[in-house]
């Protein structure tokens, strides 16, 4: 046969066997049977050697364009082929993105911890220390030293709970104050958060609750300065237009003594069932550090002033996140736990 | 405590409204619990005069014209029985509001609206009332009593609104009084204090008498406890005549909630509540020897007070008694042989000081309280026992129901003080401790309202205290007194200008704390808080022994409940508490963590201050099981950068084949286990629940320091054996062996077991990835000998080859 009509031939041959390729596999044998090192081109270029020399120019460029043509043809084949495979190769893999992934669920911090941490957040920013004094307690440290006297009756204000004669599980965390006094010159500044002890039980009392005491002892330290310290701790806690208010209380530890009160930050002050249409919502007890106190630690109060404030977290969580039942914070139940998550 | 407006009008002129007087006792330290307004439900009664009444035939009832003045004459149908032609009566209009009765005629039962009525048909255009329908008692007015009609006096007005004739138009305000001002517990008491924010001046009681001289029988009073009785009045009256009190009396004591009795002992009564100073009157006849000796009973000593309660003294409780024997317990009640009685004539009138303390704890002691009590745990002052006696006389002679002699007897003892105080203050110190600057005038204006003596000099205030003040003791009080009154709303806030920076924020343990707490979160745990308390029967619900460490428990003395009744030993017994009472509600799993106290005495019963240890919870329930609480275990070791060793071992609550001790630097820290079948079965549980509990300092005192180490040069090797045993042979056992046999391995992970018949009965495979971690120089020729070393240790230690 001519080398023109086996040309020719391979022609005719590749055109049909392209017609019936579908898959990338066999075109790639396809590929291989005409071009690869054994393929039929392959064999024609071989055959080149057996002519002569003159002759071989001429079939070498009629060799080389048909093999050039081959390769675009087969090219163009495979491009189109594979993105033919490639979508079906997508619509194949496609997955339901609605499905719902694969969680790592988080734990809850208790709600207390969300509040104490909060809380001392905002008084570390101030230079406030952490102390954390023992829960059981003797009475010097719960009372006495407190300017509470065994015939006080601020006593009563308080139902302790006694393990010995001279042992008792505290009352309030004033108790640390003392600790801190005694060991500590001024400039104090602490904070003292902890579960304290009463003999109370209902729906807004608890025999165990925590408390957060702060205390500031320096040199000219005053009642306006109290109020700044506990404007700066609303605004944080319960947002940024939430006023104080001071008024007249007694604390045997304290004097003047303050009670506390925040603006309704639900109701704005205008009224509300959350404080009770006053507009006002009481949130911790206050004052200037009793003489007797400082004194009985050491600490000379014609030199030193100071003031101490206290308050219940659980009352402060109970507001922030309207809990209306103490107990829940206690039973550990994971239907109220799960919602304190993130 | 209870003070009637209308009272405290006696002493202030007030001439604001109740509320405006509630907003400033708020604003200057007391605190209006409930302003109560008398007569609130009652409105549309008028005076109404029965002109006509006609009885209805065959009924109790009688058809009325009632002339009530401009408001008209309406015909009533009324049942009372002492219905009748030309009595005043309250008559309740059409739209009235007045209380409901029952059947008794007596028991409020709500409030109702009158409405036209029609009764045997005959129309009826109001009612007719009684005093209970009024809520009017016999003792706010006469007659209130009475289950037919309250009969109103004749002068008054047809048609006249009933309140003010009734005393319906009164306040009472509930006042709570802090613990620093005993002195205000009493109606006159905090008419001072009014007097002061309304800048009125106080009008003083009526105290003068006129004592009849006479030869009368020596009284003799003789104070044996002075540091429990500082001071004692004693005041003889003669030609006692004991009558109903008169009907302002009764309707003062009334209003403050006490009931009449007779005019000697509501007149102490009276005194209690007007000046705060609890007084008794003693029958003379009934003290032998005309004599009275206040001192400590005897052990064993009895008494029967007033309201028929016997008590066995001790020496501790203080009495008052004749020659021979108790007659009252001091500040608490009088003795029942002694008290007034209707025939008495002759009367020893008591007003006392008696030592807070002592009351207090008699009173508890006993569990006998009283106002008097009271008031005396509270403190009451010498300046007003002085007082107090004087206006008790002057109301003998105003109620014309005795005589009263000269037999007075104070007696004054050394631990007596009546002075008043004198104290120097600086107005500068004052203002600085306010942190602004209260005017002079304004700091003498205020005191002098409050009857402290004011001089001036310069920064120099010189002042006498009033007697009544025994809480003011340094500048502070007085600083005090001037901002209540000042008023608060004058400091405004400021930052600290004065005080030195200092560096706040948590200490590293607490910062390790957080870090745990973090840590466990992050991994899908909920924190809780458990009460610090338990019981007894706690512990019998984990079995736990009775002479096992966690029965050492510290016992609070006084308890709210036994189920509260002993400190916490361990946190076990509140996590599974938790845990069932979360699966009866519901939630079929969950995983939690308590970080809490542990109360450890070095005795029982307690005597010095017991370790407060930290300790660490966890507990699981419904999914996952052992293995997943153990990864979480081992999670708070990698928070510490330490590691935890564990070993079988048994605890009373837990399953015996699945329970560890965790082991931390080589010491116990605790356990990791199922809980025992046995006791889940006791507590119908239906799920699995793992337990685990750390001693919390431990793991932290076995934190390792954070330090870096070099990557190494050469690239770690890994290889995967799989290895056969005896089914008794643990895991620990074999990590431990690898590791002691090649000091290249860093890490040993089991990623397989299988039992079955591929690898022949009673036999296990199991299969661990081993790291091999190069030290200087390239190991990967080694790794052949050093599995072969590690094979071999295997099979010597634990019969251990090669699948």
């Amino acid at each position: 046969m001519d080398i023109q009509e086996k040309i020719k031939a391979i022609e005719e041959q590749i055109e049909n066997a392209l017609n019936e390729i579908k898959s990338s596999k066999s075109l790639f044998e396809l590929r291989m049977r005409f071009l690869g090192k054994t393929g039929e081109i392959s064999a024609l270029m071989k055959n080149m050697r057996d002519l002569p020399p003159e002759q071989r120019p001429s079939l070498g460029k009629v060799l080389n364009s048909l093999r050039q043509w081959t390769e675009e043809k087969f090219d163009r084949l495979e491009k189109g082929i594979k993105e033919l495979e490639l979508k079906k190769k997508y619509a194949d893999e496609k997955i339901d993105v609605t499905i719902p992934g694969h969680r790592y669920p988080d734990g809850a911090y208790h709600p207390n911890t969300l509040i104490r941490n909060e809380l001392v957040s905002i008084f570390a920013g101030m230079g406030f220390e952490i102390f954390e004094g023992p829960e059981i307690e003797n009475d010097y440290y719960n009372f006495t030293a407190l300017n509470t006297p065994k015939d006080h009756p601020a006593r009563d204000m308080q139902d302790t709970f006694y393990l010995a004669e001279d042992l008792l599980l505290r009352t309030q965390t004033s108790a640390g104050q003392i600790r801190v006094m005694e060991n500590k010159k001024p400039p104090i500044k602490i904070l003292s958060p902890g579960k304290v002890y009463r003999s109370d039980d209902d729906a807004t009392h608890s025999p165990m609750f925590s408390q957060m005491e702060g205390l500031v002892v320096d040199k000219g330290i005053t009642l306006c300065d109290l109020k700044g310290m506990l404007d700066e701790f609303a605004r944080k806690i319960f947002g940024e237009s939430v006023k104080t208010r001071l008024r007249p209380s007694y604390f045997p530890f304290t004097e003047p003594s303050v009670e506390v009160d925040v603006s309704c930050f639900e109701c704005g002050g205008k009224g509300c069932r959350l404080c009770k249409g006053t507009g006002w919502i009481e949130v911790l007890g206050a004052g200037m550090v009793n003489r007797r106190v400082l004194e009985g630690c050491g600490i000379d109060p014609d030199e030193y002033t100071g003031f101490a404030f206290g308050m219940g977290i659980e009352r402060i969580a109970m507001l922030k996140y309207g809990i209306n039942n103490m107990k829940l914070l206690f039973e550990g139940d994971t239907r109220f736990l799960r919602q304190f998550k993130g | 405590m209870k003070a009637p407006l209308s009272w405290l009008k006696d002493y202030v002129d007030i001439d604001v409204s109740a509320e405006e007087l509630q907003k400033k006792l708020f604003g200057c330290g007391f605190e209006v619990e409930e302003l109560i307004q008398i007569g609130k439900d009652i409105s549309g009664v008028v005076v109404g005069e029965v002109t006509e009444c006609e009885p209805v035939e065959g009924t109790h009832l009688s058809v009325c014209k009632v002339d009530c003045g401009e408001k008209g004459t309406f015909q009533i149908c009324c049942g009372a029985d002492n219905v009748k032609k030309g009595v005043k009566v309250p008559c309740a209009l059409i739209g009235a509001t007045v209380y409901a009765t029952a059947k008794d005629h007596v028991t409020v039962e709500g409030v109702m609206t009158i409405k036209k009525g029609k009764l045997r048909g005959i129309e009826s255009y109001g009612m007719l009332c009684s005093g209970a329908e009024l809520g009017v008692n016999d003792d706010l007015f006469p007659g209130g009593d009475y289950c037919g009609l309250l009969i109103l006096p004749d002068d008054c007005k047809n048609g006249a609104d009933i309140k003010p004739i009734l005393g319906l138009d009164d306040y009472v305000f509930d006042i709570s009084v802090t613990a620093n001002r005993p002195d205000c517990q009493s109606i006159f008491g905090m008419a001072r204090e009014i007097a002061a924010v309304l800048n009125k001046p106080v009008k003083q009681p009526d105290y003068t008498y006129t004592p009849v001289k006479g030869k009368y029988p020596e009284i003799k009073i003789t104070d044996l406890a002075p540091e429990l009785c500082p001071r004692y009045i004693g005041h003889y009256v003669t030609d006692v005549k004991i009558a109903p009190s008169p009907r302002w009396l009764k309707k003062r004591l009334a209003l403050c909630g006490l009931r009449s009795i007779n005019n000697i002992v509501d007149i102490t009564n009276f005194i209690l509540l007007e000046l705060g100073q609890p007084m008794h009157a003693f029958d003379l006849r009934t003290l032998a020897g005309n004599e009275v000796v206040i001192r400590r009973a005897e052990n064993g000593e009895k008494i029967t007070t007033l309201d028929g309660n016997e008590f066995t003294l001790g020496n501790e409780n203080l009495v008052i008694c004749d020659r021979d024997k108790p007659c009252a317990l001091a500040g608490v009640m009088g003795g029942l042989d002694s008290e007034i009685k209707d025939d008495t004539s002759e009367v020893l009138f008591e007003a006392a000081k008696f030592a807070r303390d002592n009351v207090r704890k008699t009173a508890r002691a006993l569990g006998q309280h009283s106002d008097s009590s009271a008031l005396f745990e509270k403190g009451v002052n010498e300046y007003t026992t002085e007082r107090a006696m004087k206006r008790a006389l002057h109301l003998i002679g105003k109620l014309g129901c005795g005589v009263v002699t000269d037999a007075h007897v104070d007696v004054v003892t050394e631990c007596s003080h009546s002075e008043e105080k004198k104290m120097t203050v600086s107005v500068k110190k004052i203002n600085a401790l306010l942190g602004i600057d209260v005017p002079v005038d304004k700091i003498e204006t205020i005191l002098k309202n409050l009857n402290f003596g004011v001089q001036t000099h310069g920064d120099e205030m010189r002042l006498t205290v009033p007697a009544y003040r025994e809480d003011i003791d340094g500048y502070p009080d007085i600083a005090e007194e001037v901002i209540r009154f000042y008023g608060y709303d004058n400091i405004q806030g400021t930052f600290l200008p004065s005080a030195l920076i200092t560096n706040g924020g948590f200490n590293d343990e607490q910062k390790a704390e957080n870090k745990l707490k973090d840590a466990l979160v992050s991994k899908g745990l909920y924190e809780i808080s458990a009460y610090s308390f338990y019981s007894q029967k706690d512990l019998d619900m984990l079995h736990l022994p009775a002479d096992c460490e966690e029965r050492k428990a510290i016992r609070i003395l006084n308890p709210i409940s036994e189920d509260l009744s002993i400190m916490r030993t361990t946190l076990a017994p509140s996590m599974v508490n938790v845990i069932v009472r979360n699966l009866r509600r519901g939630n079929m799993s969950g995983k939690l963590f308590e970080l809490a106290k542990v109360y450890i005495a070095d005795s029982l019963p307690i005597k010095n201050f017991p370790a407060e240890n930290q300790r660490l919870c966890l507990g699981m329930w419904g999914k996952g099981d052992f293995y997943a609480l153990k990864g979480l275990v081992d999670c708070v070791a990698d928070t510490f950068r330490t590691k935890f060793g564990y070993e079988p071992a048994e605890k009373p609550f837990l399953h015996p084949g699945m329970t560890a001790k965790v082991t931390c630097g080589g010491k116990e820290i605790g356990y990791i286990g199922v809980l025992a079948p046995t006791v889940a079965n006791e507590l119908a549980l239906d799920r699995q629940v793992i337990i685990a509990e750390l001693d919390y300092q431990t793991i932290a005192e076995n934190a390792q320091a954070f330090r870096y180490s070099p990557i190494p040069k050469f690239a770690e090797v890994t290889r995967d054996l799989a290895l056969v045993c005896n089914l008794d042979v643990t895991c620990g056992a074999i990590e431990k062996e690898i590791y002691t046999a090649c000091k290249y391995v860093t890490d040993v992970s089991l990623f397989d077991i299988y039992v079955g018949a591929q690898v022949g009965n009673n036999k296990k495979s199991m299969a661990f990835n081993i790291t091999f971690t190069p030290k200087d120089e390239p190991i990967e020729e080694k790794i052949d000998g050093f599995v072969k070393k590690i094979l071999n240790n295997l099979k010597a230690k634990l019969d251990v080859v090669m699948r």
